[in-house]
C-alpha cells in the first residue's frame, strides 16, 4: 500500500489487525516492554491500594481510595485510581501505581482507536479480554514482585445492565455477579461487602454501602487512606449506567462519607 | 536495452491531474462551515452505513471525497498519526495543523511518486477551544494544502458550493441554520434531488471529544 511506503509524516506499516493500537506502537518499536531483571524486589515503587466496584439497580458503582503506599511509607495522599476506560466503562487499579497508571492510558487508548476506526465500540466483554490480555503480558514483571491487578465495570448496551470484572496476576478474567475489590485492603473491603450487599440496592444506598466498604477497609489495613476530613482529601467514585461514565462530585462524596464516618464514632 | 521514451515533467504533472480531477468529479461534495460554537460537516451521501466523515481526535474531524478505499487508507492513517501523538505526548498536542500537513506531504509523494495518483480530496477541521477559532484545511490530490476561512467545501462541485456559499455566508448561523444554508447550496448546485445527507459536528461546547454524528432524525428537524 502505497500510504505505508510514502509515509511523509504518517504512521507507517500496517500492523495486524488493523485495529490494535498497541501493536501500531510494537510495530514502531514503541510499545512499553514489560520486561525486568534482577532479584525479587530490587525495585520499590509506589503501590496503590484498595479499590472496589459493586452492582446496583442502574449500573455499576466504582470506588477507589486516595493514597499509595512505598513499603510502610505514604508515597502519595491524593493518587487516582478510578479511570473512565471509555464513554461506558470504568477501569481501577491496584498493585504498581507507575505501571498501572501506563496499563490504563494504553488500555483507554486502545479502545477510542478501537472504536474511531471500525465505527463502533468493543463489547464489554471485549473490552475486558483486552485488558486480561494487557494483565498477562505483564507477568515478566510479576516475578520481579510489580504486580497490577485491574478491576473492570461498565454497561454493557446490548443487554442493558451493568457488569464487573476482577483479574489475577496472571491474567485471568472473572465476571462477578454483586461486587469485587482488589487491592492491600481488597479482602476487608469484600468481607463488609459480603455483609452489606443487597440485589435491590438504588444509586444513593449503592453510594453509600460502596463507600462504608472503602472505609471498613481503611480500618483493618493500614495502607488504605480513608476519607481524610482534615486535608479534605475523599475517595473518587464513579457510576457506570445507561447514560454512561460520569464522576460522582466532590461534595456529594464528602456528605456520605462523612456520614458514614458518624456512623463510627 | 529499450530506453523509455522520455516524457517532459510539465506533460507527466498535467497527465495526472487530469486523471485525478476526473475521478474527483464524479464524487459527491462535502461541505465544512462554522456554526456558534461548532464546526458543522455535510455531505451527500447515499449510504447510512458507509461514511465519508469521521472522527480523528478530540477537537479533529476528516472528511474525504472521491476514491473509497484511498481516502479510507487515509483516514486510518490519520487516526493513527493522532493517537500516536496524544498517547506519546499528550491530548492537547494533536492539532489539525500537523495532521493535514501529514496529509499533504503523503499525498503529495503519491501524486509524484506512484503509478498513479490518488482521486481524493481531504477536509480536516477543528474546533478551537477557550476562544481560539475554527480552522479549515482542504488537501487536494496533489497534496496543495488550503487553509479555508468560515467554509470550505471538496469534491467535483467543490468551486461551484465555494463560490455559492460565498455569496450566502456572512457569519456563524445556528446549526440548524448552517445546515439548511448548505443544504440549499447543495440542491442549487446540482440541479437535482439530494440521494440523502450525512453530517456531524465537532461540538465546542463538549468535553474532551467533541466529535459527534447528526441522526438521520436530527438532520430531518434541521429543515423544519
Amino acid at each position: 500500500m502505497s500510504v505505508d511506503r510514502f509515509t511523509g509524516g504518517l504512521p507507517a506499516g500496517a500492523p495486524s489487525p488493523g485495529t490494535s493500537f498497541t501493536d501500531l506502537l510494537r510495530s514502531l518499536d514503541l510499545a512499553p516492554e514489560w520486561k525486568g531483571s534482577g532479584p525479587e524486589g530490587a525495585v520499590q515503587a509506589p503501590e496503590g491500594t484498595t479499590v472496589l466496584a459493586l452492582r446496583y439497580s442502574d449500573g455499576v458503582v466504582m470506588v477507589g481510595d486516595r493514597q499509595a503506599t512505598e513499603g510502610h511509607l505514604v508515597a502519595h495522599r491524593r493518587i487516582q485510581k478510578v479511570f473512565a476506560a471509555d464513554g461506558y466503562s470504568a477501569v481501577a487499579i491496584s498493585g504498581t501505581a507507575g505501571l498501572a497508571i501506563e496499563m490504563v492510558r494504553l488500555f483507554q487508548t486502545e479502545l477510542e482507536h478501537y472504536e474511531k476506526l471500525e465505527g463502533t465500540r468493543l463489547s464489554l466483554d471485549g473490552k475486558a479480554t483486552y485488558l486480561a490480555r494487557m494483565v498477562r503480558s505483564q507477568l515478566p514483571m510479576v516475578f520481579q514482585g510489580l504486580v497490577v491487578v485491574p478491576l473492570f465495570a461498565g454497561f454493557d448496551e446490548a443487554t442493558q445492565e451493568g457488569r464487573l470484572y476482577t483479574f489475577d496476576v496472571v491474567g485471568g478474567r472473572y465476571e462477578e455477579q454483586d461486587f469485587g475489590a482488589t487491592g492491600s485492603g481488597g479482602r476487608d473491603a469484600k468481607s463488609f461487602l459480603r455483609g452489606a450487599y443487597r440485589d435491590d440496592l438504588d444509586e444513593s444506598a449503592a453510594l453509600d454501602v460502596a463507600l462504608r466498604a472503602l472505609i471498613a477497609a481503611s480500618e483493618e489495613d493500614t495502607a488504605t487512606g480513608g476519607p481524610d476530613i482534615q486535608r479534605g482529601i475523599f475517595p473518587n467514585v464513579v457510576t457506570v449506567t445507561a447514560v454512561g461514565y460520569s464522576e460522582v462530585p466532590g461534595e456529594q462524596v464528602a456528605a456520605i462519607s462523612s456520614a458514614a464516618l458518624e456512623g463510627l464514632r | 536495452m529499450s530506453m523509455p521514451f522520455y516524457v517532459p515533467p510539465e506533460q507527466l504533472v498535467k497527465d495526472r491531474a487530469e486523471y485525478a480531477r476526473k475521478g474527483i468529479a464524479r464524487g459527491r461534495s462535502i461541505v465544512g462551515m462554522e456554526y456558534v460554537g461548532g464546526v458543522l460537516l455535510l455531505a451527500e451521501n447515499p449510504s447510512r452505513t458507509l461514511y465519508k466523515i469521521s472522527e480523528i481526535y478530540d477537537r479533529i474531524a476528516f472528511a474525504g471525497v472521491g476514491k473509497y478505499n484511498e481516502f479510507e487508507a487515509l483516514r486510518v492513517a490519520g487516526i493513527r498519526h493522532a493517537d500516536l501523538k496524544g498517547y506519546l505526548y499528550g491530548r492537547p498536542d494533536v492539532a489539525a495543523r500537523g495532521l493535514a500537513n501529514a496529509f499533504s506531504q503523503t499525498l503529495g509523494n503519491i501524486f509524484t511518486h506512484e503509478i498513479k495518483p490518488y482521486e481524493v480530496e481531504i477536509l480536516v477541521a477543528e474546533v478551537g477551544v477557550n476562544g481560539e477559532s475554527n480552522r479549515l484545511f482542504k488537501v487536494t490530490y496533489d497534496g496543495t494544502l488550503y487553509d479555508e476561512l468560515g467554509f470550505c467545501a471538496i469534491g467535483g462541485q467543490a468551486d461551484l458550493l465555494t463560490s455559492t456559499l460565498a455569496e450566502r455566508y456572512q457569519e456563524p448561523g445556528s446549526l440548524n441554520a448552517t445546515i439548511q444554508m448548505v443544504a440549499e447550496a447543495f440542491a442549487q448546485v446540482e440541479q437535482r434531488q439530494i440521494d440523502g445527507w450525512e453530517a456531524a459536528v465537532l461540538d465546542g461546547t463538549s468535553e474532551r471529544r467533541t466529535f459527534r454524528r447528526l441522526t438521520q432524525e436530527e438532520i430531518a428537524a434541521a429543515f423544519t
